[in-house]
């Protein structure tokens, strides 16, 4: 995968009705980091990652992705773009097969071409999702969902994922599989922004972080300099 | 009463009953996967059998034909709608949406109501009074043939949903919209391919049943409400519960026609939709919500 994959978003200010979810948010994620963002609930967190995908409206700053401007574009010309999304609740389509869901994640005209290679790629590096093509999502674990959600997107062939709490809900094992799996996609030089309650882990893997608190961006730093920090000790790791 | 007579009467009712299945099959992909509540149904029903009566008049084209250029045209009608019109009012509250489309309906039939007036029309095709014979049961060649076709397109359309890249794309959409944009599905594109495909579809269901019955303006309505009440009756969402939900429909007005007096074979349809409601609440085939 090659290094491209740069996101930078400035002044990025989001509301529901009068509420200001994300007030002026600027921050710069250079191609093939992993970037951390940590806060508590309700911090912002979920809303700067859809802003960022294309599905909040945005009120105010601007959002730059691969050098080119992207505030504002409908999502599903985002996502054809190489910005990848693995959701919050990993948003499978319950009622649609495993392999159904997998083809899904390649709609995206970028990656229809590659749809068949890709398949076989993934069925490859998630041997669970081979045993369980043709069961319906709804019906699959919480972890092996996770492993759908994040084949699913890498069927999308992006360069930059954007990770919601991907390991929220799963057995400790199965958080250790999911890191281990992002750590893979940073090896191979995929860009990444994470989201995660387990903010040890997730600091531990970032070169860059950012501390959200709400709707505010109220400390940054590398991953080891925020897992140093103090404040960032107290607030977030209890320590 | 002899048997036979109920037989036949049964056979008919069947027959018609999956032509209504077929119309409330585009009622059912509508709102399973817009969740739009399609109040003009029947109108884009009657529209269909207008355009066959012309198609019919004009130069003698048999509905079973006209099927297609009608399927066309109310798709492009249906997709531009919910383009144009009815995508701005998905995240409205659902009486915004009622209200627009009931002034749509009333724009449908009232246009048709101007153009064609208020008698009833017919398609008159050569074979209208031929029928055949099958063990003592005489079928009407027109309601066979309507049947057949509702068939050959319910078939079309599952295949299509099950096969097709774009039919898997909107089974997707109606399973998680927050999902489908996440892979980048674009989901209000979606919708108005849906909406297109179930307006298509009630068309051909309209041009078929011309065939079989008499067509004025009027009947929308009626065939709006008739809709409701088989996706009602045989599960909201559930390809398969609309055709059984038609049949039985078709039979139970086809009987009360016969044994209790045909002007009030509605009658039978709400007894229906009311047992269905009290005992199995989410329909004959439908899921537990």
């Amino acid at each position: 995968m090659s290094g491209a994959g740069s996101l930078i978003v400035e002044g990025l200010s989001v509301a529901y009705g009068d509420a200001l979810a994300l007030d002026h948010v600027s921050l710069s994620v250079r191609a093939g980091e992993v970037t951390t963002l940590i806060g508590t609930n309700g911090a912002g967190k979920t809303t700067l990652i859809r802003a960022i995908a294309g599905l909040l409206p945005i009120r105010h700053g601007q959002i730059v992705y691969d050098g080119q401007e992207i505030t504002g574009r409908p999502s599903h010309r985002i996502c054809d773009l190489g910005l990848g999304q693995v959701a919050e609740g990993r948003q499978v389509f319950p009622s649609l097969s495993v392999r159904e869901n997998l083809l899904m994640g390649a709609v995206i005209p970028r990656a229809r071409s590659l749809a068949n290679a890709t398949y076989a790629a993934m069925l490859e590096l998630f041997p669970r999702l081979r045993e369980r093509l043709t069961q319906a999502a709804g019906t699959l674990s919480g972890g092996e969902q996770q492993m759908l959600a994040i084949a699913r997107c890498l069927m999308g062939q992006p360069r930059l994922i954007l990770f919601d709490e991907p390991s929220l809900g799963l057995s400790p094992a199965m958080a250790s599989e999911v890191f281990r799996i992002i750590r893979r996609l940073k090896d191979q030089g995929m860009t990444i922004i994470l989201v995660e309650q387990n903010v040890a882990a997730s600091l531990a893997l970032a070169d860059q972080a950012y501390v959200l608190e709400t709707g505010r961006i109220t400390l940054s730093g590398t991953g080891q300099t925020l897992l140093r920090d103090p404040r960032v000790r107290e607030a977030y790791l209890g320590l | 009463m002899s048997l036979s007579l109920y037989a036949g009467t049964l056979s008919s009712g069947i027959l018609t009953g999956l032509v209504y299945g077929l119309a409330a099959m585009g009622l059912s992909v509508i709102f399973g996967v817009v969740r739009l509540v399609n109040f003009a149904h029947g109108e884009m029903m009657v529209l269909g059998m207008f355009a066959a009566v012309v198609l019919a008049a004009a130069w003698g084209i048999d509905p079973l034909l006209s099927a297609l250029p009608v399927a066309a045209l109310l798709f492009v009608a249906g997709y531009g709608l919910q383009r144009g019109l009815l995508n701005r009012f998905i995240d409205r509250p659902d009486h915004q949406q009622f209200i627009l489309l009931l002034g749509i309906a009333m724009i449908l039939v009232n246009g048709l109501m101007m153009v064609f007036g208020p008698d009833a029309r017919s398609t008159n095709v050569p074979y209208g009074f031929d029928a055949f014979f099958v063990g003592g049961i005489t079928l009407d060649k027109t309601r066979v043939y309507a049947a057949g076709g509702a068939l050959i397109v319910a078939a079309a359309l599952y295949a299509f949903f099950r096969f097709s890249r774009t039919g898997i794309a909107i089974r997707a959409c109606a399973d998680n919209q927050l999902g489908a944009a996440v892979v980048g599905l674009d989901v209000k594109g979606l919708y108005a391919i849906t909406f297109g495909i179930g307006s298509a579809v009630v068309g051909i269901a309209g041009c078929l049943l011309s065939l079989v019955i008499d067509v004025r303006p009027q009947l929308a309505a009626d065939y709006t409400l008739l809709s409701f009440i088989i996706v009602i009756v045989g599960g909201l969402g559930s390809m398969g519960g609309a055709l059984l939900g038609g049949v039985l429909i078709g039979v139970s007005e086809a009987l009360a026609g016969v044994l209790i007096d045909p002007s009030r074979k509605q009658m039978v349809s709400y007894g229906l939709l009311i047992l269905v409601l009290l005992v199995r609440p989410q329909g004959l085939l439908g899921k537990r919500g």
